[in-house]
């Protein structure tokens, strides 16, 4: 049973009649065949019309889509093999993040990702793709790991924050954050960052410092969730739309605003319409990126990857 | 008490004008209530020489207390906030920020500079919870980079004075990225190993202890200083229910084994004089 957005409902109504026509040519062995391909036509004419004019707001919810693909759909999809690898070797193994060696058409990287659960029992086991110290921590010591045999990184982002509970505080949630920050600037491997959802504030920035940071069409990334914001800024949880348009935190505007550095297309109507499709784009451009990325050398990509971040900000001298 | 017959009903004199003692002869603690000359807390480095605690002061402060004779350059000081994303939530951010600097006599949320604390050369990064709460966006974020670079071209340490409630909401995906920038240049410090020391004073949270607040090659703080990532309202309505006491605190933070040690303000200059002497 597909999941409708409160947007993407007039959408069901004509979907639910294309099942029924399908289902009724089948059973009567009936030709509707005209019939079919002219609803289908319409479906896919009303879809772009809808997508063509999303609001931010919109794109948010597409981007936490029930049926939306997690990285562990990823992993499955594009990757010939994943050897997952497991603990911060301090404190205890973080369901949060993932990590683990991948190796996609004879490229091998290490490949690190935030992961939220399906259902209720997953979910609570991935805590909702919020991390605790001890994620950033496992996450840092792949990178490390990744660094010193000279494989590439890659990043697939998507959490709604690091998480805001009182263990997380006692080991150093903001410390683990700001390590990561410091240590991946200097990493000498390519690092490629893509947010594939989800990405709030330091939850997320925390394993996207890139040579590449990259963001899926319908996902959005900015300093803090437009519940929350709304919740600070307005005094309360009714302007979440507002905050996500004044906040300008979708892939475009992100792009718009030289924090990011590309967009990766989705099928129409959104990622979780086609996860193979959306798989096999996400394969094709962190191939191509680890290619040109293995091109610089290691201190100047370093060097470039500081300048990018730098040059962040609009102020007035 | 019959000398004087209140004629009139009804004379109520504000909250606000009410007044336990002439306006700058006294300072009472808010915490012990006990009262103190102001020149005696002022000189006592705005803490209460009862009880010890740390009023939360300015950078006007801070630069007072650390550098000699007061004597230092200020860096970037006419930096001030653009409006990249022309945000407006109550009120439009230009106009946030123009009340704000007008109200508070700063152009943004931190204060940078050099000169001398003990005869040492120091670069001093402060900032003023009194700016929007202190906030980081791309004015703190880039005044503190460009100090962290004339500390790296000069060899000279650094010193980090936090007091931030975090990142800038209404600069966004910009305010986020300050995290980002600060910790490149952090790193460059480090591999050039000039000394870094962070100070985190009440309160610092969110973006900025998730970044330059906690890189510190020493991580110190003032008693019973709030620091953490989350707030403590986050954190509760999260977990729901209330957190114990000193949950946060500085002290709880040294425990946890992220601080290498608290200290008094009054004694701060010749502590970090002394630490400085020491891995010089």
């Amino acid at each position: 049973m597909r999941t409708y957005l409160d947007f993407e409902k007039p959408m069901a109504e004509l979907e639910r009649k294309l099942e029924e026509m399908k289902t009724l040519a089948k059973e009567n062995n009936v030709d509707f065949s005209d019939a079919i391909s002219l609803l289908e036509g319409n479906i896919t004419n009303l879809r772009k019309e809808i997508f063509e004019n999303l609001t931010r707001w919109q794109r948010v919810q597409l981007s936490r889509h029930p049926d939306r693909p997690y990285t562990l759909d990823y992993i499955e999809l594009i990757c010939d093999e994943f050897i997952e690898l497991h603990g911060d070797r301090q404190v205890r193994d973080d369901p949060a993040i993932i990590g683990g060696l991948a190796n996609v058409g004879g490229q091998s990287f290490m490949l690190i990702g935030q992961q939220k659960g399906r259902n209720t029992k997953q979910r609570q086991h991935r805590n909702f793709g919020m991390p605790n110290p001890e994620g950033y921590r496992k996450a840092l010591r792949l990178m490390k790991l990744a660094e010193k045999f000279n494989k590439p990184i890659v990043t697939l982002i998507d959490t709604p924050g690091a998480f805001p509970g009182m263990e997380a505080e006692e080991r150093g949630q903001g410390e683990a954050i700001a390590r990561n920050l410091k240590e991946m600037f200097m990493l000498k491997v390519p690092v490629i960052c893509i947010v594939i959802g989800e990405g709030a504030s330091g939850g997320a920035l925390g394993i996207a410092i890139g040579d590449r940071v990259l963001m899926l069409e319908n996902t959005w990334y900015s300093v803090i969730s437009p519940e929350n914001c709304s919740a600070i800024l307005w005094r309360s949880w009714d302007f979440k739309e507002q905050a996500a348009e004044a906040m300008k935190i979708t892939a475009k505007d992100m792009k718009k605003n030289k924090l990011i550095d590309g967009i990766i297309s989705e099928p129409l109507g959104g990622a979780h319409l086609d996860h193979n499709w959306m798989a096999e784009e996400l394969k094709r451009v962190i191939l191509e990126n680890i290619k040109e990325l293995a091109a610089i050398g290691d201190q100047d990509r370093i060097d470039q990857r500081i300048d990018k971040f730098c040059a962040m900000g609009v102020v007035v001298e | 008490m019959s000398w004087f017959i209140r004629k009139e009903k009804g004379i109520n004199t504000p909250t606000e004008m009410k007044r336990e003692a002439p306006d700058g002869l006294w300072y009472q603690c808010p915490n012990c209530k006990k009262i103190t000359p102001t020149r005696e807390h002022k000189q006592n480095a705005f803490t209460c020489p009862h009880c010890n605690y740390h009023e939360k002061v300015g950078s006007d402060v801070y630069f007072n207390l650390l550098f000699d004779d007061n004597e230092f350059v200020e860096l970037d000081a006419n930096l001030t906030s653009g409006d990249p994303l022309h945000f407006v939530d109550t009120k439009a951010y230009p106009d946030r920020i123009k009340s704000t600097m007008q109200k508070t006599g700063l152009n943004d949320a931190v204060r940078t500079g050099y000169g001398k604390m003990n005869e040492l050369d120091l670069v001093i990064a402060c900032m003023d919870f009194n700016f929007i709460g202190g906030s980081m966006g791309s004015v703190v974020g880039e005044k503190i980079a460009r100090a962290i670079s004339y500390a790296l071209e000069h060899k000279v340490p650094f010193l980090m004075i936090s007091k931030s409630g975090g990142a800038r909401m209404m600069e966004a995906g910009f305010s986020l990225m300050q995290m980002a920038k600060t910790s490149a240049r952090l790193a460059q410090l480090s591999e050039a190993k000039v000394p870094y020391i962070s100070l985190l004073t009440d309160p610092t949270t969110g973006g900025v202890t998730a970044s330059y607040a906690m890189l510190g090659d020493f991580n110190i703080s003032e008693p019973e200083a709030l620091i953490g990532f989350a707030g403590p309202r986050v954190i509760r309505e999260t977990i729901g229910k209330d957190l114990p006491k000193g949950f946060q605190s500085a002290e709880f933070v040294l425990e946890h084994g992220f601080l290498d040690f608290i200290v008094d303000r009054k004694d701060l200059k010749d502590k970090l004089t002394s630490l400085l002497s020491m891995i010089s």
